[in-house]
């Protein structure tokens, strides 16, 4: 039956058609003769490393990149398109849906639903009609939401599907999705996934770019995979077994035979302890955001915390760190058995704290600055005496994590912007580094980082753990939790729900901790 | 420790031209004073570079670089004073008070005593702090926005400023306030040239100053060759530290045949090299790039933003003092008018030396040579006796184009 599918799929027509397109920036060739067609009804995945060229291609199809800027056709419907901005590709129903998702927090569904088309007559809005078309248009990505709901009352999840719902509102016929589920929990990805396979249904076909090759292997019709610019392989899903092994390989052309670096934990003494930690929400001080969270770490252990998105976990990590996050915070912190003060950042980072952020663009690097600044910016102490600078030994500093991390970078002077995510996550690690840190809380430290990187990073938290720091990691990514920890707390809506050394645990019985605490 | 770096490059002259098309942006505004100066030299038949004129021009401009300097630290923290003018004349006008003993909003009244120059400095100085102190409270504490609660304090103390002088124009002064604005640091050699006298003390310091700015360079170049970091070619190095030994002693002959160093001309060089050191060298000014940067995660790296927010605002609340007094001994008088659109010229200063709207990036040497840009604009344009209309389309057409120039080159890198 598969196979008869195939054949038929083979013989239709592609909506879409990108032949040989190579585009030239200043000194860097981003893409070198990309072919990718996409047949209709069809989800098409695009993978491959950061920096592999899979944001440039889009940008290519959808006029970012006007045509005449880079070379080779792109036909769509069988006519070759010349477009020059993304309000032509637009027009002709290509629509991109970004990672950074482009609403204005402040105004209500319908309003950016309607953004720049707005149903008026002679400049004035019929609002009656926005408002009836946009309930028709959450229908159909299951959204239950009232049309005027502001957008930042919405959670992300949310928020993504009124992206999806906008683009249907301009009659799409090829649906570019950008890391749609890079900061959904795996409930809403599921969705987002379902709803993809319903607009195939309806022949509309997607690109879908990912990093999360088991959603890919879930819905994808085709795999076309990206390596330094080039489409290295395109994989049939219908008619052979894709497995992830086999996409990795081509993505880093290499086998990596371990996804995880061995461990060989050694666990010392009782390093950090908290209990009964409780928080509230900064705004709504009624609300209790962290209850009753209780948490060790030992000297040279690898902790991990698991849960779904809005578990808590930042919110916990931050409220301990110098009460960063909430308010009417309470709880005792221990520090070698001794009682420390976590009351301000400067409190926790002298108690020997150190806290990585998830969002490392807007929490962890100062972007328009060089990656030296970055790395002394928690320790300026340390390279300084009397309130002046060294810059000599500020700059063997930088060289010196520059060297263990293997941060790749033309010299220590190149601005953070630059950087690729997993270099920029190296230098948010040095820069905690530097500080001295006896426990690290780690925020999803793999985030949108490629694998070779991860893999790096990984062996980074190992040898921080052999050096004997304790290390605390945040993660969405189950099976990381299950590749690098020794122990693994279980959270869900604000409270600790489940513990278990990891050689024990699976994501099986990690998904059932969280979901039996929902039955109480 | 030799260095690879330091070796021969085989495109020697290429890496001169590429170097300077890297660093244009530094190198478009020296050149841009320098062609407009060279522009109104001859525009003005050669009265800008009459000694006279020179001094003139450092003092009309004083006060505006002395306080572009601390504008520069808000505006790289990400923040604006708009209140820096109100707050100079408000200042001066207070040390007319206290030096002259009257009181005009109060009947006329006279104070029991009157204070002399020295403290009158000290408490203009420390009230002005003072002020800044206040006003970067509620900025950093209250997070509410610099523009509105400076706006606040220009409005306020352009309404202190006239309630104190009651309206009425107080001085003049005592000798000693005049001097920081119209003394000049006295000649120990007393030589006579060319039938006029030539203050050889101005020389002296010129050449002292221009001797130990080129030792430390030259020590800098050592440390980065030594460590594989001198980007700079060799050539552009020493062109350009000529360069500045001819700027310097070139200037410092002319202020010779007039009467040698002013004194406002010290404490101008004094601040000035003092916030270059705060700005490149300090972790206070690399706290201050940071927090302008990104202040989010600058707070979470352990550092206190809003102290030194409140820290900021309070420097520029002293330097405004400064500056009030400066321009007040000047003119030997305090208005009711003084210091009103001064802020205008101090932040244009800034912005045309490239400091950035967004906040984490400005240069010391970049708004002094803002504010001479300025300077020599209005000096020149009045010499010449151009509409004081145009005048103003004049200035705010260079801003326009220095901040288009500097969004432009931006974009395109």
């Amino acid at each position: 039956m598969r196979q008869i599918e195939g054949t038929q799929r083979k013989a239709m027509q592609p909506i879409l058609e990108m032949q040989n397109i190579t585009k030239t920036f200043p000194g860097v060739k981003a893409l070198t003769d990309v072919n990718l067609s996409v047949l209709p009804s069809e989800i098409h995945a695009v993978v491959g490393e950061n920096g592999a060229g899979k944001s440039t291609l889009m940008k290519v199809l959808s006029g970012v990149y006007a045509s005449g800027t880079f070379d080779g056709e792109i036909l769509f419907e069988g006519k070759p398109q010349h477009y020059r901005s993304i309000s032509e590709s637009e027009h002709a129903g290509i629509v991109i849906i970004h990672q950074e998702l482009a609403l204005v927090p402040l105004l209500s569904i319908a309003e950016n639903i309607f953004l720049g088309q707005e149903p008026a007559k002679r400049g004035v809005i019929d609002w009656f009609e926005a408002i009836a078309r946009t309930k028709a248009l959450l229908g159909k990505v299951g959204l239950k939401e009232h049309p005027n709901t502001l957008i930042t009352n919405l959670g992300t999840g949310k928020q993504q599907l009124v992206e999806i719902a906008k683009a249907l509102n301009k009659s799409v016929k090829l649906l570019i999705l950008d890391e749609p589920t890079s900061s959904l929990n795996e409930t809403d990805s599921n969705a987002l996934l379902e709803l993809l396979k319903g607009f195939r249904a309806q022949g509309i076909s997607s690109i879908l770019i990912t990093h999360k090759l088991n959603e890919v292997l879930k819905v994808a019709d085709r795999i076309t995979v990206l390596r330094d610019g080039k489409a290295v392989d395109t994989l049939d899903t219908h008619t052979a077994k894709v497995s992830e092994d086999r996409i990795i390989k081509a993505m880093v052309g290499r086998e990596l035979s371990e996804r995880y670096p061995p461990r060989r934990s050694t666990i010392g003494e009782m390093m950090l302890e908290v209990s009964n930690w409780s928080a509230y929400h900064p705004q709504h001080g009624e609300k209790q955001i962290i209850k009753n969270v209780s948490l060790n770490v030992k000297a040279g252990e690898v902790v991990g915390i698991a849960g779904l998105m809005g578990a808590g976990r930042t919110e916990f990590a931050m409220s301990l760190f110098g009460r960063s996050y909430g308010q009417k915070i309470s709880g005792e912190v221990k520090m070698r058995g001794l009682a420390v003060d976590v009351s301000s950042i400067p409190k926790a980072m002298n108690a020997g704290l150190a806290y990585a952020t998830e969002d490392r663009k807007t929490y962890g690097l100062v972007l328009i600055d060089h990656i030296k600044h970055n790395i002394t910016l928690a320790n300026l102490g340390g390279v300084s005496t009397r309130g002046i600078v060294d810059d000599i030994e500020e700059l063997s500093v930088a060289n010196r994590y520059r060297r263990d991390l293997a941060i790749r970078c033309s010299s220590v002077y190149q601005t953070t912007v630059n950087l690729s995510g997993g270099n920029q996550q190296k230098v948010v690690l040095s820069k905690w580094l530097f500080s001295g840190p006896d426990v690290l809380i780690l925020d999803e430290p793999t985030r949108g980082i490629d694998v070779g990187a991860k893999f790096e990073i990984y062996g980074i938290i190992n040898k921080l753990a052999e050096a004997g720091k304790a290390v605390i990691v945040i993660s969405s990514e189950m099976p990381e939790l299950l590749g690098i920890t020794d122990r693994i707390y279980v959270m869900n809506e604000g409270r600790f729900v489940g513990e278990m050394l990891t050689r024990e645990a699976t994501q099986e019985n990690i998904m059932r901790t969280i979901m039996k605490s929902w039955e109480h | 420790m030799k260095t690879p770096a330091a070796s021969t490059n085989p495109s020697e002259n290429q890496s001169i031209v590429s170097f300077i098309m890297a660093h244009l942006r530094d190198y478009v505004l020296l050149i841009a004073l320098i062609s407009i100066m060279v522009f109104f030299q001859f525009t003005t038949q050669g009265t800008l570079f009459m000694p006279v004129n020179l001094t003139n021009i450092i003092l009309q401009n004083s006060y505006i670089i002395v306080m572009a300097l601390g504008m520069l630290l808000v505006i790289i923290a990400g923040h604006i004073d708009l209140s820096v003018g109100t707050v100079s004349g408000f200042i001066g006008g207070v040390a007319a008070l206290l030096m002259t003993g009257t009181v005009p909003f109060f009947k006329d009244a006279n104070l029991p005593f009157k204070f002399d120059a020295f403290s009158t400095a000290i408490i203009c100085l420390i009230l002005g702090a003072a002020i800044g102190a206040v006003q970067g409270y509620f900025i950093a504490y209250y997070k509410i926005p610099a523009f509105i609660v400076t706006l606040a304090g220009m409005l306020i103390f352009r309404g202190l400023e006239l309630q104190v002088l009651g309206g009425s124009s107080v001085g003049p002064f005592p000798t000693l306030f005049q001097a920081l604005s119209n003394g000049y640091v006295p000649d120990i050699f007393n030589i006579t040239v060319a039938g006029g006298p030539f203050n050889v003390l101005a020389v002296a310091v010129g050449l002292l100053i221009t001797a130990t700015m080129i030792y430390f360079n030259v020590r800098n170049r050592r440390a980065q060759l030594a460590h594989g970091l001198a980007e700079e070619p060799i050539e552009i190095f020493w062109g350009r530290n000529t360069l500045i030994a001819v700027a310097f002693i070139g200037f410092c002959w002319l202020m010779a045949y007039y009467r040698g160093l002013p004194n406002v001309l010290v404490v101008m060089g004094v601040l000035i090299s003092l916030f270059i050191f705060i700005t490149t060298r300090t972790t206070f000014g690399r706290r201050i790039y940071a927090l302008g940067g990104n202040e989010k995660a600058t707070k979470l790296s352990g550092i206190n933003t809003e102290r030194l927010t409140f820290q900021i605002f309070t420097i520029m609340g002293a330097l405004s003092a400064l500056g009030g007094m400066i321009y007040a001994a000047r003119l030997n008088v305090a208005t009711p008018k003084a210091g009103q659109g001064l802020e205008l010229d101090v932040i244009a200063a800034c912005f045309i030396g490239g400091a950035a709207v967004t906040g984490g990036v400005g240069k010391v040497t970049g708004a002094v040579i803002g504010a001479f840009i300025i300077g020599v604009m209005n000096n020149g344009m009045s010499i010449v006796g151009i509409d004081i209309g145009w005048q103003f389309v004049i200035k705010g057409a260079v801003l326009m184009l220095a901040v288009f120039l500097d969004v432009y080159y931006k974009n395109k890198r």
